[in-house]
This record gives C-alpha cells, structure tokens and sequence, in this order.
C-alpha cells in the first residue's frame, strides 16, 4: 500500500467571522483537526487613538475611551479618570464616588451578559442571547438616562461624573437589581448543567495560575486558574473598600470556570449596585474646583466668574502637572490599565492604554495548541476579547 | 503602601546597586531607571527575588521625546499579586539601539515588544518574532513617533474600476488645524516700555 502524504493544512479564521466576536484574522495550521499553531493577525480596527489623545486636552481624550472597550464603555473612562485624578491631585465627592461605582458595576453586568451569552452561542446554543440581551438593553436605557446615550457615554469625567442623577433613575436601576437575579437564574438553568455546554467548555483552554501571569492575564483569567485577585479588593479605588462584596474564584483554569465566576460576578455586581444606591445621600457628583470641572449650565448663564471658567476650560482646558502615573481599574475584562505621561501642558503627553483582552489574545498559540479546531472558538470565546480595545 | 515601596526601593537598590541609576517614589508609585544592557537582569531579579515576586507582567510600552540624544522611553510596568505591589522599570534607547527583548522571562511581552517595535521603531534583540502588529500590512513608518504626522501620509480607498483597494497620499478637504489655546490662566503679563526701570535700584 503506498503511502499517502500527510500535510498540514493552513487555514484562515476570520477577519469576518461570526466567533471572532469582531474583527479578527486566525492563521491556523492544522493536523487534520489538530490545532498545530495559532498566528492571530490584530490591527484591522486600529483607529490610532493614542496618537488621537496626544492632540486632545485631557477632557476631549474621554470619548475615545467609550470606543475601546464599547461593552462596557465607562469603566474605561474611569481609569483615565483616576489617572488624570491623582496627578492633578483631586478628591471626588462621595456621591459621585458612588455614581461611578454603581455604573462601573452595570458595566460588568454588560459585558458579562454579552460575553457569556454569546460563548455559549458559539459552542452552539441560541437561546441565552435571546435572553441575555433584554436585560442588557435595560441597563443600556439607565446608561442613557445617566449620560444621554446608549453606549459612548463619555459620563465619567476628571473631576467626578458629568451630571447628576435624578432620583427616578436610581428607583429604575433599584428595581432592576430586584428582578434581574431571576433572569440570570433562568440563563444559568439553560447553561450551568447543560450536557452539551460542559462537553464543549469543562476542561478545554487550561491554564495554569503561574502561566497566567506570565501571560500578563488579569480578571477573570487570572481567578478562573485560582488566582484570588481583584484589584477592587487588592488595591480598592473609589468607595470599593466600604462596601461589601465577594470575589468568585476559580480552581480548573478551563473555560467552565471562567464561566462560572462570570455568572457569579453579575450576582455580586447586582449586590454592589444595591449597596451604592442605599449609600448615596445628595451633594455634589463632582469637584467643585472650578479651574476643572466646568460649571453648570445654570450657573454659567448667571456669574460673569463662571462664564470665564467655562470658555477656558472648553477651549485651552486644564494644565496637569508634569509627571507620570499608572493607573489600573478592574474592568470587566481584567486590569485595564492607563500609562499616562504629562508634560505640564493641557494635553497629555503620552497616554498608554493597557488593555486585557491585548494580552489575553496574544496567548491563542499557545492555548489553543493541541486542541481541536472547534475548541478555538470556544476558548477565544471565554477570553472575553472586544476588538475596540485589542486594536486600539 | 508607601513605606513598603520605600522598603522595596532599599532592597533592591542595595541587591542592584550598580545597575539601578535611579529610583524615585512618586504619586506611590516606584520607578527604578537602568542601563538597556541590564534590563533582563534587572528584570529576572524582581521576578525571582523572593521579596519582589513581581511575577505578573502587565505592560510596556515606548514614549517618544525627539529633542533627546537617546530619543525613547521603554517602560516596563509589573505587578506583585503576593506584595500587592506595582513597580515601573524605564530605560532610555534610540532608533539604532537594540534593547534585549524579555519575552524569554515574560511570555506576554511578545506582543507588548511588536507593539512599541511598530509604534515607534524600537528595536529588540532576540525577540522571536519581530513584526508589525497593529498597522496595515506593508505600512511605512512608525506611528506614534512625535514627528509623525497626526494624519499620516496615505489613505485607502475601493476602487471600483480597478477592483480592489488601492492606496493614496493623503488629500484632505481641509489641513488639520491645531489650536494653540496654551496661555496662562491670568492672561499675558503685559509690560509697558519703562517698566523694567521700576525694579532696577536708582
């Protein structure tokens, strides 16, 4: 019998493919069905944004922050917020401490219910995004209420929040945390014991605690291998530190896990929302430095003093001391990080985004490795990459 | 937080004495400065020094300042999870200079290394795969370089008669303007002729 000749087979996964959530390129060689390597080609949706930011005043580089990571559009502005924060050298007041951490939280709950509904449509179940996604256009109603629009929010300022919530919308999210567990009950019951669903996820994409963060994994990458560690606990920023939360942590490192703490944390979210809105008292939502925050539109219309503040800070904008800072949040994705360098001028110099789902995406070789070519769109799934932030 | 940092400082400045030329705390946050030769030196030690354990690899990344000799800034950003501490390595290099790529110490810095070599043109030795990673395939310079222009030199387009995309110098209907709103708060300090007189001693 001759031999035949066995070749590996190099194949393109993307750049449109509806499992690549986005727009990605895979250049996979395969053994037969054998993943043998991973190459990912990023870059198609590069907008250059930290080039864009060098030429804004710090206060223009907060809308490119939503288009990032746009699941979850305020958790990014609130980096960059902390950031030019504590160069400048300013406290926020407690309310707007709270606003932000209460739409922090309903931005976790976006980007879980996104990314856990559709992982679980590329290992082939439709229903759960069917279901996911009316709660999610709900938050993204109270993100409109709060900011104006859906998704590029550009709400969370140096300085505090743009704006004042009324009290409706806090009694709307309020009865949102009340009823919302049950839907994520519902979406757990179709999932969390389903026998396909394990199939495909529960000991798939392993990895190890000490590969991980070497990889430079962080979030819920880092805790599904068993890491306990949340910036939120470990080094808390705003009120984190009063209120009361736990952290799910994983023990397998495979995709179910990652699942798993992905449902657990929307429960602990809806907790954190809950807390914020208990604490919250009137005051003010931002800094009442005048040489940062712009004042009110009604204030403005009356103080000669205000008007002066308001065309200065809308067209030169704000002077920031010179230096450098590194300032980290844990977005729903894992640390998204803020690397900004001030020259003393009213742009920034240098401004660095770190994004998680960049370092998560750069170890598909080596996750991916030996697995089949089915598993790859479920590890990819349970990444949790969005290409606004991968590209930037 | 601070006196841990500060503590850590001492550690590793007494462990590392000659390759460490600087380390300042500043906005809580410890920034050691090296020699390019010795960042995987530097870098291995506060990975495997069981009082660093700076074991999670968060970032790197260049910053471009044109008027130096040494024109970039690599910075190295790197986490503790058992310190529960952060620490920033910088070094200085320009466009002919190989800094030694760390990828070996830190797998993740595979990428982050394509990245600052694409932006900026940052060369690194021994790096096992130095391509570009963000910008178009064939693309010519490196983007975020200060003396790169905010709207670069091509633009793309589809071409219907030809069938494909095809690339052209920028045409812009309007030059990008650059507002220079930079004066002080308090406004320009206006002198008079024979103000300057005011302060001489008679």
């Amino acid at each position: 019998m001759a031999e035949a000749e066995v070749r590996n087979f190099t194949i393109n996964f993307g750049p449109q493919h509806p499992a690549a959530h986005g727009v990605l390129r895979l250049v996979m060689e395969l053994d037969g069905e054998v993943v043998e390597r991973v190459d990912p080609h990023i870059g198609l949706l590069h907008r250059g944004t930290e080039k864009l930011i060098e030429y804004k005043t710090y206060l223009q580089a907060v809308p490119y922050f939503d288009r990032l990571d746009y699941v979850a559009p305020m958790n990014q502005e609130h980096a960059f917020a902390l950031g030019v924060e504590r160069l400048l050298g300013i406290d926020i007041p407690r309310r707007g401490q709270l606003i932000r951490v209460l739409y922090a939280e309903i931005g976790r709950i976006l980007s879980h219910l996104l990314n856990v509904t559709t992982q679980a449509m590329d290992v082939g179940a439709l229903t759960p995004p069917l279901w996911g996604f009316e709660p999610r256009e709900e938050l993204m109603v109270f993100y409109e209420g709060a900011s104006g629009s859906r998704m590029h929010a550009g709400y969370v300022r140096p300085g505090g929040v743009h704006q004042d919530l009324p009290q409706k919308l806090l009694d709307d999210i309020y009865a949102f945390c009340e009823r919302f567990p049950k839907q994520l009950d519902d979406i757990e019951g179709l999932l969390t014991d389903n026998r396909i669903f394990k199939q495909r996820n529960v000991d798939i994409g392993v990895v190890s605690l000490e590969d991980a963060f070497a990889w430079g994994f962080s979030g819920v990458m880092v805790r599904g291998s068993g890491g306990a560690w949340d910036l939120r606990k470990s080094q808390p920023y705003e009120c984190y530190d009063e209120l009361d939360f736990d952290i799910p942590v994983g023990k397998n490192g495979d995709c179910y896990d990652r699942y798993l703490i992905r449902m657990r944390e929307m429960h602990e979210s809806v907790r954190l929302m809950k807390q914020c809105i208990e604490l919250m008292q009137p005051g003010p939502v931002s800094s009442i430095d005048g040489k940062i925050v712009p004042p009110s539109r009604d204030n403005m219309k009356g103080s000669m003093e205000a008007l002066i503040h308001h065309f200065k800070l809308y067209t030169e904008g704000y002077h920031v001391p010179a230096g450098e800072v590194y300032s980290a949040v844990e977005a729903p994705k894992g640390e998204f990080g803020v690397y900004l360098v001030s020259d003393g001028s009213n742009k920034p110099y240098r401004c660095k985004i770190r994004a998680p789902g960049f370092a998560h995406l750069q170890s598909m070789n080596f996750m991916c490795k030996g697995h089949l070519l089915a598993d790859c769109s479920a590890i990819l799934g349970s990444m949790d990459v969005v290409f606004g932030e991968v590209d930037r | 937080m601070i006196e841990a940092l500060q503590e850590l400082s001492d550690h590793i400045q007494a462990t590392l004495a000659e390759t460490i030329a600087k380390a300042t705390i500043v906005h809580g946050e410890l920034t050691l400065v090296v020699e390019a030769e010795d960042i995987l030196r530097v870098l291995k030690f506060l990975r495997d020094d069981s009082q660093c354990r700076f074991v999670c690899f968060i970032d790197i990344c260049g910053v471009d300042y044109p008027q130096r000799e040494n024109r970039f800034d690599v910075v190295y950003h790197l986490l503790s999870p058992t310190q529960n501490l952060r620490i920033r390595v910088k070094l200085e290099t320009h466009e002919a200079r190989q800094v030694p790529s760390v990828s070996s110490l830190f797998a993740g810095a595979e990428w982050f290394e394509r990245e600052a070599f694409d932006l900026y043109g940052i060369l690194f030795s021994n790096h096992p795969d130095l391509r570009r990673l963000l910008t178009d395939y064939g693309f010519r310079g490196h983007p975020l370089r200060k003396d790169f222009p905010l709207t670069g030199y091509v633009e793309v387009r589809y071409d219907d008669e030809e069938k494909r995309v095809v690339y052209e110098p920028v045409k812009l209907a309007q030059e990008f303007r650059s507002f220079d709103f930079e004066s002080p708060w308090e406004g320009a300090e206006y002198l008079l002729p024979g103000d300057e007189k005011a302060d001489q001693n008679p």
